[in-house]
């Protein structure tokens, strides 16, 4: 297995014998900054492309196909006229909260996304209480949202941002149990050595029943997390035009835009590192020549195969369920993702404690 | 608590069924038609209503009757007929003749009024769709061939 460690070592080897250590920290500090927006863009780029082709065959169409090669460039094209956009104030809008709104939700975002173990030696924040952490940070953008609904003065804007933050909210919950569940099998809450631990066995098969109840339901809590369908009504085009970005304009709209697919990327991936394995590759015990040929795949191929058959599995269920009411996002919540959840995490105690578990 | 149950089993069996549906959707045949690319191979529906046309057989003749009732429905008035009345040297009796089928396409809500009324099937829709010309003089067809 490929170990990232090794080239990030050499790095701050290579600088720390021609500088003083604080000034050589300070640049792979600002060089990983930079890589992860660089990331960050690239995966946002993708995964829009990806809607498009995904939700287009779903519905029996083809797709961007026009710009460049099967439409490769239309994305690109999009970003551009974005950048290219005016960004429009709105008159008796609180002008501060109102720009300051997009960067909120993107530095969630970010901050999120930057828990993500991408191959061996390769996470950037990755501390004994990741999990934590990462929970905690994604649930910050819910205030980004808030703020962009309120700070609009737009009727359509403000039920949008309220509804997403009962929702985001309530949701929080089930993610929160179901990574609990995962968290009780493994005991650690650190993303590197939850990945670690699934070497001989990815922990939906670990942990078999409990396991698989708990990825559904994160699937299902993830989903309304990122606010896409069939749980999209704080955005509700049909009723409420965009939600709470019917007001933004420009890259102001574009950082909303993008965030969203960057936050199903994170579901994602966050669900792929804690159920299939992060970066391991598939091991199936016994046929040690299979196994030999899985380790020659690199771990940050793993790694993005799994996520983004994760977001596909994510976007199958957006292009196929009507949108929910409020009604029947809270009482779906509340009354059935919660109490399954907690009887869940009760099973994965029991499994555990009677070493049930592989 | 057993209604509970029984509908969450009952939800997920129907939210398997539409994930089903969409599943097959997804890997069959798209079926977007790629207009310029395809123009060769592209093939309207039967029931595309391009333009009117008057088919004519082998010896060129239509089987109109210049009765004037497609005329008369048109709500646009698009169709205009001159008709001649000419005496059957036999027989003796005269009857009208059609002289010219002017039919503007640029009037045309393609309602279908003139086919439906059409007594011979004299006219019919083709599946013809690349109208565009330069000027509105041109979308005046004559449809019988003199």
């Amino acid at each position: 297995m490929f170990d990232f460690g090794v080239v990030t070592s050499w790095i701050h080897g290579q600088l720390t014998s021609v500088m003083p250590e604080a000034l050589a920290i300070f640049i792979e500090c600002l060089a990983i900054g930079i890589g992860l927006l660089l990331l960050y863009v690239i995966i946002a780029i993708i995964m829009i492309y990806m809607e498009r082709k995904v939700c287009a065959s779903f519905q029996c169409r083809l797709g961007p196909n026009r710009v460049g090669k099967w439409g490769s460039l239309q994305v690109f094209c999009d970003v551009f006229k974005m950048l290219t956009k005016e960004i429009i104030t709105i008159r008796h809008s609180d002008k501060f909260l109102y720009n300051l709104a997009p960067y909120i939700v993107i530095l969630a975002s970010v901050m999120a996304f930057s828990c993500i173990p991408i191959n061996k030696g390769m996470e950037i924040l990755d501390f004994n209480v990741g999990v934590l952490f990462f929970i905690a940070a994604s649930s910050i953008g819910v205030v980004g949202i808030l703020l962009a609904g309120w700070s609009s003065n737009s009727k359509f804007s403000l039920i949008g941002a309220m509804r997403s933050g009962a929702q985001m909210i309530s949701y929080e919950l089930s993610i929160g149990l179901s990574i609990l569940t995962v968290v009780v099998l493994t005991d650690t809450m650190q993303f590197s050595e939850i990945v670690a631990r699934q070497a001989d066995g990815w922990f939906i098969f670990k942990g078999h029943i409990p396991a698989i109840i708990a990825f559904v339901i994160y699937l299902i809590a993830g989903n309304a997390e990122v606010n896409r369908g069939p749980f999209d009504l704080p955005e509700a085009e049909s009723e409420l035009t965009a939600g709470y970005h019917t007001e933004y304009s420009g890259m102001h709209f574009g950082l909303f835009y993008v965030a969203e697919f960057v936050n199903l990327f994170i579901v994602s991936s966050i669900a792929a590192t804690i159920f299939l394995g992060g970066w391991m590759p598939l091991h199936i015990p016994g046929l040690d020549g299979f196994n030999q040929v899985m380790d020659y795949i690199p771990g940050f191929v793993w790694f993005f195969a799994k996520a983004f058959f994760v977001v596909w599995l994510l976007m199958w269920i957006k292009w196929t369920f009507p949108r929910l009411r409020i009604d029947q996002i809270l009482t779906l919540e509340w009354k059935y993702l919660v109490p399954i959840g907690l009887v869940n995490l009760l099973l994965m105690v029991i499994i555990v404690v009677f070493n049930l578990h592989f | 608590m057993s209604n509970y149950i029984k509908g969450l089993f009952h939800g997920l069996g129907t939210l398997l069924t539409g994930m089903k549906v969409t599943w097959k959707e997804f890997f069959t045949k798209k079926i977007t038609e790629q207009y310029p690319e395809n123009r060769a191979t592209l093939k309207m529906y039967d029931r595309y209503c391009g333009e009117l046309t008057m088919p004519h057989d082998e010896n060129g003749n239509n089987r109109c009757i210049a009765c004037g009732l497609c005329q008369m429905n048109c709500p646009n008035g698009t169709i205009r007929i001159t008709t001649e009345t000419v005496t059957d040297p036999e027989t003796g009796k005269s009857r009208k003749k059609l002289v010219k089928y002017e039919y503007d396409l640029g009037s045309c809500m393609f309602c279908h009024l003139c086919v439906n009324v059409c007594p011979h099937d004299a006219i019919k829709f083709s599946t013809e769709f690349e109208n565009s010309v330069f000027t509105r003089e041109k979308l005046v067809k004559i449809l019988n061939k003199q």
